[in-house]
């Protein structure tokens, strides 16, 4: 079959923007040389890590010390948030919404007595909640997602007043860039490419007089909370990706926000479907729904002989097989599940098209089981 | 408690068991009762799903004699 492409999984990862592709190039040939190095070059390559750090500070509206680059979301997620714990006098216990990232749930556990706070079933965490398990002993730390990265739904990070100071680490991978930070947090993460940035990016913001202590084994380099040779060809092409999206995005995500209410709408008529999430305070170009007597990873399957390119959070088609925690948190339908994440250049003739085959995919799909 | 219909679903991947419910119901009469034992652990939150979505009543999760875990389901229409 050759159908037309069409990629609906951003969110697993997208092509460098446009604005990053020469900076990546040009980066690669003068920025390769290590920046703490006196020579010419050396020279180079730290008013390049330097300019990323800035412009990366004024994109994201802080102050450029508190940016460090790390290899990966992941490594801010785990760097930020175990060194808020290893900062805290009061414990090591990490308390954190039940629709965190794996990432840092996984942070969480390997600092030991994690505890998982509910949500409702559209993914949302209520400040009472946090605020409740906040004021249990041990407690050196709340993680609370700006963003849910399966399901869109956005938290109110900065109304939550947690008690006795302790401080609140937010998980920005899902929204850096295509949304305003919000405020209320300590240490926040990010992911180039998320953002349309090259892969092996990721952002760790720590305030300015945050009690955050390096987790892990320091070393010499030109950002003492990161170790490691700076990836500095990635860092600035990341950082002009993340320019550009948030100069283009109260035009790109008025066009998503529109393009995902009408992929909500269309599949809310297919019979036996469930769309997830917040309907309107979410991600403006991710959305998920599941249907029901539909194995997901047949689906993802269907979908892409289409020509369509999307993710499941489905048990079947996952590496751990076990359903994703974020709609088992939720309470929602698990299998037969699609995840959406448009990119900036996806069409209304492109969503179409997905509308008018997904109904016969997934009859097909049913009418093998005899459903 | 004892169902009226008891589905064997153990070492069925999902969507498996709720297809199984789906089928099944309508052998037991309206109120009657429908036990899932399934291993899946993706069951724990699609059966009570699919209760909701079919507007069929989740009366909740036992234990099988093996361990396996049971989600009950009341037929209401």
């Amino acid at each position: 079959m050759n159908a037309p492409r069409t990629e609906l999984d951003t969110a697993s990862g997208e092509p460098l923007h446009p604005a990053a592709q020469e900076v990546l190039r040009a980066a690669y040939e003068q920025g390769y040389a290590d920046p703490r190095r006196l020579h010419r070059p050396g020279r180079h390559a730290r008013l390049m890590l330097d300019n990323a750090r800035a412009a990366t500070a004024e994109a994201l509206g802080v102050r450029p010390d508190e940016v460090s680059f790390t290899g990966s979301g992941t490594e801010a997620v785990h760097r930020g948030l175990l060194g808020l714990v290893h900062g805290s006098s009061r414990g090591h216990r990490v308390v954190h919404s039940a629709v965190e990232h794996s990432a840092v749930r996984h942070a969480a556990a390997w600092a030991g007595d994690p505890v998982e706070v509910r949500c409702d079933e559209w993914g949302r965490v209520h400040d009472g909640d946090l605020v409740q398990e906040g004021i249990g002993p041990g407690v050196a730390v709340a993680a609370l997602q700006t963003a849910n990265h399966e399901v869109g739904t956005l938290q109110d990070v900065g109304d939550f007043r947690m008690p006795n100071d302790i401080p609140l680490f937010t998980d920005a991978c899902a929204s850096m860039g295509r949304l305003p930070l919000p405020s209320g947090w300590t240490v926040a993460a990010g992911s180039a490419h998320k953002w349309g940035g090259p892969a092996g990016v990721g952002v760790m913001l720590v305030r300015k007089g945050a009690r955050w202590r390096n987790p892990f084994p320091g070393d010499d380099r030109v950002d003492e909370r990161v170790a490691g040779f700076e990836n500095v060809p990635a860092a600035l092409a990341a950082a002009a990706a993340l320019q550009a999206v948030v100069d283009e995005r109260d035009e790109v995500n008025a066009r998503q926000h529109a393009l995902v209410e009408r992929i909500r709408a269309a599949v809310a008529q297919i019979p036996d479907a469930e769309v997830v999430g917040d309907p309107e305070r979410r991600l403006p170009h991710l959305v998920t729904f599941s249907f029901l007597y539909v194995d997901g990873e047949a689906l993802v399957h269907a979908l892409d002989r289409h020509g369509f390119g999307v993710a499941s959070g489905s048990a079947c088609a996952a590496s751990t097989l076990e359903p994703s925690a974020v709609l088992s948190a939720m309470r929602v339908l698990t299998h037969g599940n699609v995840r959406l994440s448009l990119g900036r250049t996806t069409t209304a003739e492109e969503v179409d098209r997905f509308l008018a085959v997904l109904p016969g995919v997934v009859a097909d799909l049913r009418a093998e089981v005899g459903l | 408690m004892s169902a009226d219909l008891e589905l064997d679903c153990r070492g069925m991947r999902c969507p498996m068991p709720v297809i199984e419910l789906a089928r099944r119901i309508g052998e037991v009469p309206v109120g009657g009762t429908v036990a899932v034992v399934a291993t899946d652990v993706a069951a724990r939150v699609d059966v009570p799903a699919w209760c909701r979505m079919r507007e069929q009543d989740y009366v909740g999760e036992q234990v099988a004699d093996d361990g396996t875990p049971v989600h009950v389901v009341r037929r209401r229409t």
